[in-house]
């Protein structure tokens, strides 16, 4: 708009000059057209004359004896399309050049790469492709743990959640290529339904600062955007495999991507994995098999102005739960407590048996943006996302192979962001969303359903602004507010309806009486606001300080709020509670980071207060003819989650690399002044690496990880077991001893048509075959964790 | 570069806002007032009457029912009276699903896949002994009728469990079956 402006007044000028005289300068600046950033070595030339120079590192260049009137420039760029600007000379003239910068352009789509990041003052770090590689035929949750800070809340070795600073959930969101991952995320033996190898950048944004994704991520975000696409006339794909000792299977990944000069691409990407029985250094865990199929397609075209991207993703996994996990009552959980071998152990399988999760889900995702020169860019998204999932129980008789939960999570989203970034030093986002959510339940499983029917919808906006201060200050703000209505049907049976007081409270909700169960329908509003504010401090070009202050609200989930029976495949009672409000979290974070070529670090400190917090613990049992079970009751309290993230590297020599870690949190109910449960022990990871570019690209990285034992842990609970007919305790909250896993990793490349296109790499984990258990593993009651696994990865550029 | 391009910004706002507005009103309506089907539950079990009888004297019946399942309430135990010292009892196990009317006599099930089951017992105190009076399709014990011997007056109990897909056949103890637990459930005996 303002250069439209200049060029307009300059031509007027034009057209009153008379006189002809050539020895007018011209004084330019190329500068990126978005975000005003100068580029340097672009070529100008003057069409129809010999004149030609390039831009200076601040984008600036001039031309001396030019003659008054109207010229032509002729501007290009070793990352930019050639670009055609007519200007009129008026005596000495200053021209400022935007030009579509097409290798930034295509980080446009807020990959965090490099040192770029996607929240200016929150602690954040990001995951390479190396590491990706490394994870390819593990989980999400395996490869984040990488990241300092993240650990994962498990169900066997197959499904992992991860947990950032201590919190996980529904606290954790998942962005998969912006579309914010609804797969039922609530459950801890949900994993994050996504394929890990479909997105090449995967960062973490730990806390809730990065409000665009949401308001409630009172654990942080977990951002997974594909590599952006370069604009050219061009097909490539890579495909890796990994097999693996442990399992005795492995997966096989390949990307097919084709790009157009015009800017449109298409990818294809596509997984298999098949593993079967896991083991550990002594026994093999029965049923513990996977099998995951996965294809992600992407069809778009992106233009500087305009650009379009279609996106659809299908994931599938059947997933074995550990047989000997399944027990009948609180008695088969004391035996298998204080049994050191687990109950059941059959020969080795591919086969996945009784219990199990099938789990599929389907992303589709219409997104559409246009940038405004004077304004900034405009996004308008829609997705679709279908979760179904299946739990499979033991059962018996006509049963036998009918599911215990099946539900149907649909979710329709429309969102828009507009992000004005015209100013150089000040950038402001600003967005809306609606979402539309239900959830089914299929009643012909012939048991109770543990997540109702209900409809849910979310209505949200946000502002952030971003505001450049003088060369080494950056500040950021932003406010969110979301709304949320939860709109459920749900049974519940006479008597626990009376045993939680719910006919004092919410008698008026009953819509009907079936004798000895209740139909009830809930509509909850939550009115949910959001905040943070920050800064970025760069002491020099090596070393800066982040600060963050963020407030978020979460609204509890139907879990929370609605649980009610016996989980089958956790042999316990889970109950929710109707009065569940919203938690709201106050964190303060901080980081003090040099990053030199020779040597860097980061200290991470945080302060996480949670008015409110929504928590699961047991807390007695239940009788039933069954037996007694354990029963886990949700509810609120205040905590205060305190941690430090610390990393360190250090380059010994051009070859030789050692890298540091430690992370440390420490959670605390401070109603009753007890520890907060399941707060992931300290742990400290080592690595010593050796790279050698001339030979053969050769890497050798010798891995340590220690896991502190988690000292502090809520008191375990006495049960009355029938068996020995007496209270005993139930050691349910004992953590298990600290362990020390070592890993080795070996990776070379070789050059079959181009150069180092194929990678060979050996990798074998929990090198010495140590026993241990995590205290973070819900099936450290039954089993050890995984023995020593090698694993060979071949991947292949084509 | 001379394009305006403000007028497409504002169209394209409007046009937003207009999706956004349709959207919302799909959302409102789409909305159903269908409630939800109530479940009808399988494989419940609410009761357990075991009756112990022997020629001459009194039959004594064993109860434990509970109607609402996994919820709140424990199950309700009695026993109807005091068994005979030194006496052997025929033992007798009936289940029933008294969530439908009329109730369901689940034994049948567990009967005819007595390869599948296999019931427990476990005494204490006054109780001397029990012993299987039935078995399966390979000879293997299932308990549905069992045997029960008393010793001299005193207090006992006698507990039995039920266990879907155990190990068979087995040491008798539950701990070498395995299996899952259908019922479990302890009655405190008088022997008189």
């Amino acid at each position: 708009m303002r250069l439209f402006l200049i060029l307009v007044l300059t031509s007027l000028y034009g057209n009153f000059s008379i006189s002809q005289e050539c020895d007018a300068i011209l004084l330019g600046q190329v500068v990126d057209f978005h975000d005003n950033t100068a580029l340097e070595n672009a070529t100008i030339s003057v069409t129809g004359k010999d004149l030609q120079t390039t831009s200076d590192q601040d984008g600036k260049f001039n031309f001396t004896t030019l003659c008054d009137g109207v010229i032509e420039l002729e501007i290009s760029h070793p990352d930019c399309k050639s670009q055609f600007v007519t200007i009129t000379i008026d005596g000495d003239t200053y021209q400022k050049i935007s030009l579509e910068h097409h290798l930034e352009e295509l980080d446009e789509v807020k990959v965090v790469g490099g040192t770029q990041k996607t929240t200016n003052s929150s602690q954040e770090e990001t995951l390479g492709l190396k590491q990706l590689e490394q994870y390819s035929g593990n989980s999400l949750g395996d490869a984040l743990k990488t990241i300092t800070g993240v650990s994962s809340l498990n169900t066997g070795a197959n499904i992992v959640k991860p947990v950032i600073q201590g919190l996980n959930g529904s606290r954790v969101l998942i962005l998969n290529n912006n579309v914010r991952m609804q797969d039922m995320e609530w459950g801890e033996e949900h994993a994050p339904n996504v394929d890990i190898n479909a997105n090449q950048k995967i960062s973490v944004i730990k806390g809730a600062a990065a409000l665009e994704y949401g308001g409630d991520a009172i654990g942080g975000v977990i951002v997974l955007d594909p590599l952006p696409i370069a604009r050219s006339d061009s097909l490539f794909g890579k495909t890796q495999m990994n097999l693996f000792s442990n399992g005795r299977g492995g997966n096989i990944t390949s990307t097919l991507t084709k790009s157009f000069d015009s800017g449109l691409y298409m990818k294809l990407q596509g997984s298999l994995k098949r593993l079967g029985d896991l083991e550990t250094p002594d026994y093999l865990l029965s049923n513990t098999g996977i099998q995951e199929n996965s294809i992600s397609v992407n069809l778009g075209k992106r233009d500087f102005l305009q650009g379009w991207e279609a996106y659809y993703s299908f994931f599938d996994s059947d997933i074995g739960i550990l047989r000997a996990s399944h027990i009948g009552n609180v008695d088969d959980l004391i035996t298998a407590i204080n049994s050191q071998q687990p109950n059941i152990i059959n020969d080795f399988s591919y086969n996945i048996i009784r219990p199990n999760q099938e789990v599929t889900h389907h992303l589709a995702k219409l997104n559409y943006y246009r940038r405004f020169k004077g304004t900034g860019k405009l996004d308008l998204q829609y997705d679709f996302q279908s979760n179904r999932r299946f739990e499979f129980d033991i059962r018996v008789g006509d049963d036998a192979e009918k599911p215990s939960l099946d539900l149907q999570l649909t979710t329709h989203t429309l969102s828009s962001t507009l992000q004005i970034d015209s100013q150089n030093d000040l950038e402001i986002k600003l967005g809306v969303l609606g979402r539309y959510q239900s959830n089914f339940a299929d009643p012909a499983t012939g048991v109770r359903r543990l997540i109702p029917d209900y409809d849910k919808y979310d209505v949200g906006g946000f502002a952030i602004g971003e505001y450049k201060l003088g060369t080494r200050w950056n500040v950021d703000m932003g406010v969110r507010y979301d709304f949320t209505r939860l709109d459920a049907k749900k049974f519940y049976r006479t008597t626990r309806w009376e045993e939680r007081n719910y006919d004092q409270d919410f008698s008026d909700l009953v819509i009907d009486d079936l004798g000895t169960q209740l139909l009830v329908n809930p509509v909850f509003d939550y009115h949910n606001v959001s905040a943070m504010a920050g800064f970025r401090y760069e002491f020099n070009t090596q070393e800066l300080l982040r600060f963050n202050y963020a407030f978020a609200q979460r609204a509890p989930n139907p879990s929370e709020l609605f649980s009610d029976g016996l989980h089958h495949s956790a042999a316990r009672i889970e109950l929710g509670d109707l009065r569940i409000k919203s938690e709201g979290s106050s964190k303060v974070s901080a980081s003090y980071e040099r990053n030199a070529l020779n040597w860097g670090f980061t200290i991470a400190p945080y302060f996480n207060a949670i008015k409110d917090f929504i928590l699961l613990e047991p807390n007695g049992v239940e009788f039933t003819i069954r037996g007694a079970f354990p029963v886990w009751a949700y509810r609120q309290t205040n905590v205060q989650l305190v941690g430090v993230d610390l990393s360190v590297y250090n380059n010994w020599t051009q070859k030789i690399r050692s890298d540091h870690r430690f992370s440390w949190v420490r959670g605390t109910d401070t109603s009753s002044d007890l520890p907060l449960i399941n707060i992931p022990a300290a742990n400290m990871s080592n690595s010593l690496s050796y790279s050698n570019e001339a030979l053969h690209g050769l890497t050798i990285s010798l891995e340590s990880q220690y896991v502190f034992e988690q000292q502090r842990f809520p008191p375990n609970i006495m049960v009355f077991s029938p068996q020995a007919a007496q209270e005993v305790v139930l050691d349910i909250n004992t953590p298990p001893p600290a362990y020390h896993l070592l890993a080795l990793d070996i990776a070379t490349a070789f050059s079959l048509k181009n150069k180092h296109d194929l990678t060979v790499g050996l990798r074998a984990t929990n090198l010495l075959n140590t026993q241990y258990r995590d205290y973070l593993n819900r099936l450290r009651y039954f089993v050890d964790d995984l023995g020593r696994n090698i694993s060979l990865r071949l991947i292949y550029n084509y | 570069m001379k394009k305006k391009l403000n007028p497409f910004y504002k169209s394209n706002v409007k046009l937003m806002a207009i999706a956004l507005c349709i959207a919302f009103l799909g959302f409102s309506c789409s909305d159903d007032d269908e409630n939800p089907v109530p479940v009808d539950e399988e494989e419940v079990i609410t009761t357990m009457n075991v009756t112990l009888t022997a020629s001459g004297v009194a039959s004594v019946s064993l109860q434990s029912q509970d109607l609402d399942g996994d919820g709140p309430n424990a199950p309700d135990v009695t026993v109807s009276g005091n068994l005979v010292a030194n006496t052997i009892y025929s033992g007798t196990i009936v289940l029933l699903n008294e969530t439908e009317t009329p109730a369901e006599d689940v034994t049948v099930e567990v009967a005819e896949e007595d390869d599948e089951h296999q019931f427990f017992f476990s005494i204490t105190g006054a109780l001397t002994s029990v012993a299987y009076s039935d078995q399966d399709g390979d000879g293997n014990p299932v308990g549905i009728d069992f045997e029960l011997t008393t010793g001299d007056a005193g207090n006992g109990t006698l507990e039995i469990t039920l266990r879907h897909e155990p190990k068979k056949p087995n040491d008798g103890t539950l701990g070498d079956a395995g299996g899952e637990t259908d019922i479990a459930e302890s009655f405190p005996i008088v022997v008189e």
